[in-house]
């Protein structure tokens, strides 16, 4: 009834605001945040492919990318940590150090 | 003995190379002067025996080739080295040796105590060595060869004393004069060989010579071949438009000037052409160009050794206009003749500068004859040969510059034109004039120096030995060439006339018959020679003024005399100058820097300029990247997309 | 219009609103907040696909671990509400919403067109939303890519504890004073 691909407009959308919000956002975290948005989004796809072609490997995937996820999320928050002990800030356009 | 021509050329360049890599060690001065005058007599030796075996063959047999190794092999160009031998080389080969020995000898004393005397004797064996190569190649290419050596070891020879100066500039300018206005004449001579390859597909003389002799007289690449090898000769025997290095170079030492500015270099380019005379009897035009450049060179350089004050200046402009004789014998198609004043002009005008030579070190360095006189008491023996020597240029029969003069002066009449011979003629009586001016001046009268103070001395017995041997070459060397109307039977030419067989046929010229003419002629030369002798003796000897007062009232032609006619200032002006600026400022500044090293650093500052652009992607600010990522990310879909 | 409609709709109406709303709040405990919102209905739209092991895992780990986590951090750094980060390039905003604009475009134009071609779940859609199903596969087919993973967690533990780790000074453990 619902066809597949609302839900891959759906992902697209939800794809397009973290990366809106990556680009724009100034505080760290909160680009951290969007980056685990567009993950999100990925998955949706992910999981409305397999559910509408009968192939589990879609949500295999889903499932290690949520892994990695939430690897990922705790080594980026202890860097932001340290980040901030040793510059007090986490705006990320202070943190600019590697250039020309 | 044929086959050991090689060993002529061997025994020289063995004593350059010895004196070269050893000479700075040896401390003794006789052992090194000995290596290198040791190895020219040996020279001297084989070239004897080679002589003595010649006489004894037939006439046709004496023209041998003996071919060393093959020095090039590309293409449709084959050169060997390889020796001519024939009557014409073997008689250069001896006058080259001869004289050089003796030089060689004299150096030894008049070299004492330089600090590059090893150095010296290494420059003059490496020239017996070249100017050796030259006369007996059997290619233009391995005489080329020769050709420049000679002109290198020139330019080490007069910039000798390289950290001297001389005369308003400095003893290097001289000998990068001689060097670049050789290099002038030499380009004619490079262009002569290439035509030459070009049209008769082979550089060695035989082969050139043969394939030459079949074409028409007049022929228009005769023409420019011998008319650009005469350029050449131009320059290496000093004769108009490039003969203003020859003065110049008297910077160098004496006996430099006495071996290779009189006997031997000069006469390179006299040799060439005689060599060539076939193609040259087959280029009227060029042998009409050759008479007229060689009488007119002697007249000019007569006139301006008038009034010269440097004793070895006066002899520099008497030795180029010697060479126009010898010149002028060639154009009229009298190669034998050319070349028996050759060798009478290497004896007298040898001996004219060692004698000179002497004078100077006797003098302690002073060389302006204002200074001098009344040296005949203190230097019999230079006196006496110089005297003789005066005697021979001036052509005082029976010393040998008689007769090599009048025959060039009777051929000149009689296969030339009368204009040709007056000139020779006016020459001669100013020779004679400028000589004896020289021997007053020097020798004769009452001393010009502070006879307390200068003692001057004879020179030591190396030195004055070769003088008298010259001199005894000066007086009776002129018989082995006594003229049939003198009930001689002209030996010299006999000999040499096979090899200018061919060039003989070619021109045609009429066998002169004994004639009231030649007398008449002869007579002449030899009074105007003993007016010219007697004028100069007594207006410098007795009646002073008169020099003056003639100085004075020709005050404007003195000075043109005196200042050579400006033609050093009218080349620097009209070549020189133009050449120079033009390089430095339009090939230099405007080509050279302004464009080509624009050019080459634009695509420097273009790379750094692009760089400079394109590192300004790197801000450091996180998101910038990103948004980078994300274009990039938009470019791929649509390129998946829209493709 | 069926109830499975009307579910899809609602969520995916909330699921973007809180998205949207996500990046547009000035206090990142706001943004948490509606992530978190944005996930429980991620999780709802994994129901109605018939993924019921995933939906749970979602909210149990993204809902519940690491936005916690997040929330846990942002505290600890007591970032105040975020009214001293104003933004200043203002060229860096028109930029990126053109661009993020021309992605969504692009990506609109592949998939609004794609319809009729798949218009409803594959039969075994609801079997293989179970336990059962997805751990036969897992320690099947993909389980090489899980042994995998126990590792990678292993590196995250070891690397997030040795990053955060104070020093007996007082500043990280690791790195020093970065200055500018």
């Amino acid at each position: 009834m619902i066809p597949l691909n609302f839900y891959l407009i759906l992902s697209a959308f939800m794809f397009c605001a973290g990366v809106l919000g990556v680009l724009v956002r100034r505080n760290a975290i909160v680009v951290f945040m969007c980056i685990e948005l567009m993950l999100n989004s990925v998955n949706l796809s992910l999981i409305a492919f397999s559910s509408y072609l009968g192939d589990p490997t879609g949500q295999m995937l889903v499932f290690f990318v949520m892994t990695v996820a939430a690897a990922e999320a705790a080594v980026g928050l202890a860097i932001i940590i340290a980040l901030f002990r040793n510059k007090q800030t986490v705006n990320i356009d202070e943190i600019n150090i590697l250039k020309w | 003995m044929y086959s050991y021509a090689g060993l002529i050329i061997l025994f020289p360049l063995v004593g350059f190379l010895l004196l070269g890599l050893f000479g700075r060690k040896i401390k003794s001065e006789t052992l090194v002067g000995s290596i290198a005058s040791a190895a020219v007599i040996l020279s001297f030796g084989v070239a004897v025996a080679i002589f003595v075996e010649m006489l004894s063959l037939p006439v046709e047999e004496r023209h041998h080739i003996i071919s060393q190794f093959q020095w090039i092999a590309a293409g449709a160009l084959s050169v060997n080295v390889a020796f001519q031998v024939d009557q014409l080389s073997i008689l250069m080969t001896l006058i080259v040796t001869g004289v050089s020995a003796l030089i060689h000898i004299y150096s030894i004393g008049y070299m004492h105590g330089d600090k590059g005397y090893w150095r010296f004797f290494t420059y003059l064996n490496l020239f017996v060595f070249s100017m050796l190569m030259l006369v007996l190649a059997d290619n233009f290419l391995l005489m080329f060869l020769g050709w420049e050596g000679v002109g290198l070891c020139s330019y080490l020879l007069i910039g000798f004393w390289y950290d001297r100066n001389f005369e308003k500039s400095t003893v290097a300018d001289a000998s990068k004069k001689a060097f670049i206005v050789n290099r002038i004449g030499d380009f004619g001579f490079l262009i002569g060989m290439f035509l030459i390859f070009v049209n008769f597909g082979s550089l060695t003389f035989d082969s050139v010579f043969s394939q030459a002799a079949v074409l028409s007289p007049g022929s228009s690449i005769l023409f420019w071949i011998t008319l650009l090898l005469f350029l050449g000769a131009t320059g290496k025997s000093a004769q108009i438009p490039l003969y203003i290095w020859l003065p110049d170079a008297m910077a160098g030492p004496t006996p430099v000037s006495a071996l290779i500015h009189a006997a031997t270099m000069v006469t390179a380019g006299v040799y060439m052409v005689a060599r060539c005379s076939v193609l040259y009897a087959l280029a009227p035009a060029t042998m009409e160009i050759v008479a007229v450049v060689g009488a007119v060179t002697a007249f000019f350089a007569a006139t301006i050794g008038l009034v010269q004050n440097d004793i070895k200046k006066v002899l520099a402009y008497s030795t180029v206009s010697q060479l126009g004789y010898m010149f002028l014998a060639l154009g009229v198609g009298a190669f034998a003749s050319g070349l028996f004043h050759v060798m009478t002009h290497a004896f007298f005008k040898a001996l004219l500068f060692l004698g000179a030579g002497a004078v100077i070190h006797g003098m302690h360095d002073e060389q302006d004859i204002q200074k001098m006189g009344g040296l005949k008491k203190y230097m019999p023996t230079t006196y006496k040969t110089f005297f003789i020597a005066a005697l021979a240029i001036s052509g005082i029969p029976p010393l040998s510059g008689f007769f090599s003069k009048d025959e060039i002066l009777w051929r000149a009449f009689a296969d030339g034109s009368p204009i040709l011979w007056f000139i020779g003629f006016a020459t001669a009586g100013i020779t004679a004039f400028y000589m004896f001016r020289l021997v007053s001046l020097t020798f004769e009268g009452k001393p010009r120096f502070d006879e307390n103070h200068l003692h001057p001395h004879e020179a030591p017995k190396t030195m004055t030995i070769p003088l008298i041997a010259l001199a005894a070459l000066s007086v009776i060397g002129g018989f082995i060439g006594i003229p049939a109307s003198l009930g001689g039977n002209n030996g010299f030419e006999h000999f040499l006339e096979p090899v200018f067989d061919t060039a003989n046929t070619k021109l045609a010229l009429v066998s002169h018959e004994i004639s009231a003419t030649e007398y008449v002629l002869m007579l002449l030369s030899v009074s105007i020679a003993v007016t010219g002798i007697y004028y100069a003796r007594t207006i410098y000897l007795r009646k002073q003024n008169i020099a003056e007062s003639f100085a004075k009232r020709f005050a404007g032609s003195y000075k043109l005399l005196f200042n050579k006619y400006y033609v050093d200032e009218a080349y620097d002006a009209t070549v020189v100058t133009p050449i120079v600026k033009g390089s430095e400022k339009l090939l230099w500044r405007g080509i050279d820097v302004g464009m080509i090293d624009y050019t080459v650093n634009l695509t420097g500052r273009a790379a750094s300029f692009a760089s400079e652009m394109f590192r300004r992607i790197q801000t450091g600010v996180t998101q910038s990247y990103a948004i980078i990522f994300v274009c990039g990310i938009l470019f791929i879909i649509s390129m998946l997309l829209f493709r | 219009m069926n109830f499975e409609q009307i579910v899809f709709y609602l969520l995916a109406a909330v699921s973007a609103a809180s998205a949207v709303l996500m990046i547009l709040q000035r206090s990142p405990v706001n943004s948490a907040l509606f992530l978190i919102l944005n996930f429980f209905c991620l999780g709802g739209l994994y129901l109605t696909l018939h993924a019921q092991f995933i939906a749970m895992v979602q909210v149990l780990v993204y809902a519940g671990a690491i936005m916690v986590l997040f929330v846990f951090v942002i505290m600890l750094l007591n970032l105040g509400d975020g009214r001293k980060l104003k933004e200043t390039l203002k060229w860096k905003a028109y930029t990126a919403i053109a661009l993020t604009s021309g992605l969504l475009l692009e990506l609109l134009y592949i998939f609004v067109p794609a319809s009729g071609t798949i218009s409803s779940q594959s039969p075994n859609a609801v079997e293989m939303g179970t336990v059962e199903y997805i751990g036969k596969v897992l320690f099947t087919k993909f389980l090489f890519p899980f042994e995998v993973t126990s590792l990678l967690l292993l590196a995250a533990i070891v690397g997030a504890v040795i990053l955060a780790k104070k020093s007996a000074r007082g500043g990280s453990a690791i790195g020093g004073k970065i200055t500018e």
